[in-house]
């Protein structure tokens, strides 16, 4: 059983809907006992950084969240799913930075808007991946696969190794990323049509 | 390299789809879902309904429509149409659609728009602008109700104003082109386009492919909404999509590369 950790951000159904269709059984929870009973675990996520971190310590997932990573069991965040993983975030933060998970090292940066370059911000569209490494997670897809990605925010790892996918957006920023058990993806593979299904569908056969 | 959308709007009306589409062999050209899956299939980036629904209790059929559209496809739904309250944002999001579209509510109440942008992310909120040239010839104006109904405010202040506010995208409708099949207008969607730093849809007037070209080229635009040239067997996505390649313009290949 796949559990989506539901913290009231955003758009779950997608993430569950596309696992059953294929042929997985997902659930979308808060409780701490089915995250803990779950035999993959799926951290989503869309909106601001700071709603979703005060959302994550008001549910009591933080550490549900720590246990679930510590476990060795498969974990998938997506979208500021990957971002909260890091240790700090500088949206909204004016100077200030916010504090993520800390599960992975490094920080969150925001994209500068260069329209002149055509480069809007937030990144919205189908971009394409490279990959950094091989991972069961990318099992029969190809380099320059597209995605579809929404963001206005990158993650920096401090280590480089973490890095899966790389993405072209005026830098080549972290696209995804796999360490041990951990594995997350910028783009959104619920959102991604067949490609992004097949994604889910490996990630489902990880064990 | 990030590529340019085509996003397919169907025209919603009580849960049908307003006039049916014909691309391709429905069992019933005037169900939105069946409409969203061909889309899918030809790979069309995005989709958008506009719920053009008159009365209030009709509008749960919406919910019902994005459920099951979410359920069959898997790429980015857009909803528009009547969306006037924070509820209304989650009940659509919750079932399924990763933006909404606000016009009226937005002009009526611009504080809707950074109320709506900090609870749900700017990612997903959409801010949709019916533009017609200004009387005099300098500029365009805001309308609302479809056209009917002026405000006032000047599109490219508004543009400036609604970005600032948290809108995430732009839905760009040139009133005076839409319907016409004269391709779209080229000066607004570029003084637009340059005058914000988010995402600018340009919509209104497309009629064939090189009108699609010249929005995305001369006007500048991220991504090209186009109706009934899809959805009369007029063009298909992937005859737009060789054509837009051919012309230079980085599009997805409709097979993964």
């Amino acid at each position: 059983m796949i559990a989506i950790i539901d913290y009231d951000m955003g758009n779950l159904r997608s993430v569950q809907k596309a696992f059953e269709h294929i042929g997985a059984e997902a659930t979308v929870t808060r409780e701490a006992k089915v995250i803990a009973n779950a035999s993959h675990i799926v951290l989503p996520g869309v909106g601001a950084f700071k709603e979703c971190m005060k959302n994550l310590e008001a549910y009591d997932l933080i550490d549900p969240i720590l246990k679930a990573t510590a476990s060795g069991k498969p974990f998938l965040g997506i979208c500021l799913g990957l971002q909260l993983l890091f240790e700090e975030s500088e949206e909204h933060g004016f100077g200030e930075t916010l504090k993520g998970l800390g599960i992975i090292k490094g920080r969150v940066k925001g994209f500068t808007p260069t329209p002149g370059k055509g480069l809007k911000v937030p990144h919205m569209g189908w971009n394409s991946i490279k990959k950094k490494k091989d991972s069961q997670l990318l099992k029969d897809i190809d380099d320059d696969s597209f995605f579809y990605f929404v963001h206005s925010y990158y993650a920096l790892p401090t280590d480089e190794a973490v890095t899966l996918t790389t993405t072209d957006y005026g830098i080549d920023f972290t696209s995804s990323i796999e360490s041990d058990n951990i594995m997350a993806c910028q783009f959104h593979p619920e959102k991604s049509q067949d490609v992004g299904l097949k994604l889910l569908k490996n990630f489902k056969d990880l064990d | 390299m990030l590529t340019k959308r085509i996003i397919p709007c169907l025209d919603v009306k009580n849960g049908r789809v307003v006039k049916g589409v014909s691309f391709v062999e429905l069992r019933d050209a005037g169900d939105p879902v069946e409409a969203a899956v061909a889309y899918d299939a030809q790979g069309a980036d995005e989709l958008v309904f506009l719920d053009i629904t008159a009365s209030h209790e009709e509008r749960k059929t919406i919910i019902d429509i994005v459920e099951r559209t979410a359920a069959n496809i898997f790429m980015p739904l857009t909803i528009g149409g009547g969306i006037n309250t924070i509820d209304d944002i989650r009940a659509l999001l919750h079932a399924g659609a990763d933006k909404v579209s606000i016009n009226t509510a937005a002009v009526n109440n611009p504080d809707f728009i950074r109320e709506a942008s900090e609870r749900f992310g700017s990612q997903c909120i959409v801010v949709a602008i019916d533009a017609k040239k200004k009387k005099d010839g300098a500029g365009w104006e805001v309308f609302t109700h479809g056209g009917r109904t002026e405000t006032g405010l000047d599109v490219i202040e508004w543009a400036r104003r609604v970005t600032k506010l948290g809108a995430g995208e732009l839905l760009l409708t040139s009133m005076d082109e839409d319907g016409q099949k004269n391709g779209y207008d080229l000066a607004l969607t570029r003084a637009v386009s340059e005058a914000v730093s988010v995402p600018v849809i340009a919509s209104g007037g497309a009629g064939n492919l090189t009108h699609l070209r010249d929005a995305l080229i001369e006007g500048k635009a991220d991504a090209v909404l186009a109706a009934s040239i899809f959805h009369f067997k007029e063009h298909t996505i992937k005859e737009a999509k060789e054509y837009l390649t051919g012309e230079g313009i980085p599009m997805r290949p409709n097979t993964p590369a």
